[in-house]
């Protein structure tokens, strides 16, 4: 026996090589979206009927632009790691589910940068 | 491995269905719906960004009966995903794992997320002055 402890000896391991951290990204963007996504609630209500210069009078407030950057990074994480596990648990072929897992990873990059740059552009374009 | 004809373990349709059991799937059931919806979020922020005609398109989309339709059912998953996710967050620091409690907060999910629902959807139409 190795004199290891328990600690060390399960830490990064498990049968996905993955210890706990999937499960604490998941806790910790969940605990980050609870503020976030009331804040996102309340923005949306408040930009109901408005046209493109509504919208950007919005961005421009206080906070609005560095709020809904978080939240679009945390949403998008959080989404990733939701799918992920529902693709692992329904989707049994192998070559099906690795596909689908590098698709649900590189559209979660793609959604969060595209919509972090459509931000950009509306609060400092032209 | 050839698994022949033999009798199947029993599997979800012969349970009767239960707050607890029927709160769970509804978790991820709008956790997926709540992905598309994001998806949709991503178009409407591009369209922002593309200019003043795509945006008011986008708007005229999302206002539509259909864009309204899907919009309610996306704030309903949005506000059941969130009430039992902070449910979920509860059981895993220990708290309100009694059978007792967990039937409780499950109503409490239920109602809370419908009610919020109504309340943003009036507030929504408040601003809009009826339209």
């Amino acid at each position: 026996m190795a004199l290891r402890s328990d600690l060390g000896r399960v830490r990064g391991l498990g049968s996905a090589k993955g210890g706990t951290s999937h499960w604490w990204a998941q806790r910790v963007t969940a605990v980050a979206l609870i503020p976030l996504s009331i804040w996102f609630i309340f923005s949306i209500i408040s930009l109901v009927g408005l046209d493109q210069n509504g919208f950007k009078a919005w961005l421009d407030m206080p906070g609005s632009f560095v709020l809904m950057t978080l939240f679009l990074i945390a949403l998008f994480y959080h989404i990733q790691l939701g799918l992920q596990v529902v693709i692992e648990d329904y989707v049994h072929n192998e070559i099906n589910k690795v596909s689908l897992l590098i698709f649900n990873k590189l559209l979660a990059v793609f959604c969060v940068v595209s919509s972090i740059a459509a931000l950009m552009k509306i609060a400092f374009g032209g | 491995m050839k698994t022949g004809n033999r009798p199947l373990s029993p599997h979800l349709q012969v349970y009767k269905p239960q707050i607890t059991s029927v709160l769970s799937i509804l978790h991820r059931i709008t956790g997926v719906g709540l992905a598309v919806g994001a998806l949709v979020l991503v178009y409407w922020l591009n369209a922002a960004a593309y200019g003043p005609e795509v945006f008011e398109r986008a708007q005229s989309l999302l206002s539509s009966w259909l864009g309204r339709l899907l919009l309610i059912g996306w704030t309903w998953a949005l506000f059941y995903h969130l009430c039992n996710g902070i449910r979920h967050i509860c059981w895993d620091s220990g708290i309100g794992l009694e059978i007792q409690h967990v039937k409780l907060t499950g109503w409490i999910v239920i109602i809370a997320s419908l009610g919020f629902t109504l309340i943003s959807w009036m507030a929504g139409y408040g601003l809009l002055g009826g339209n």
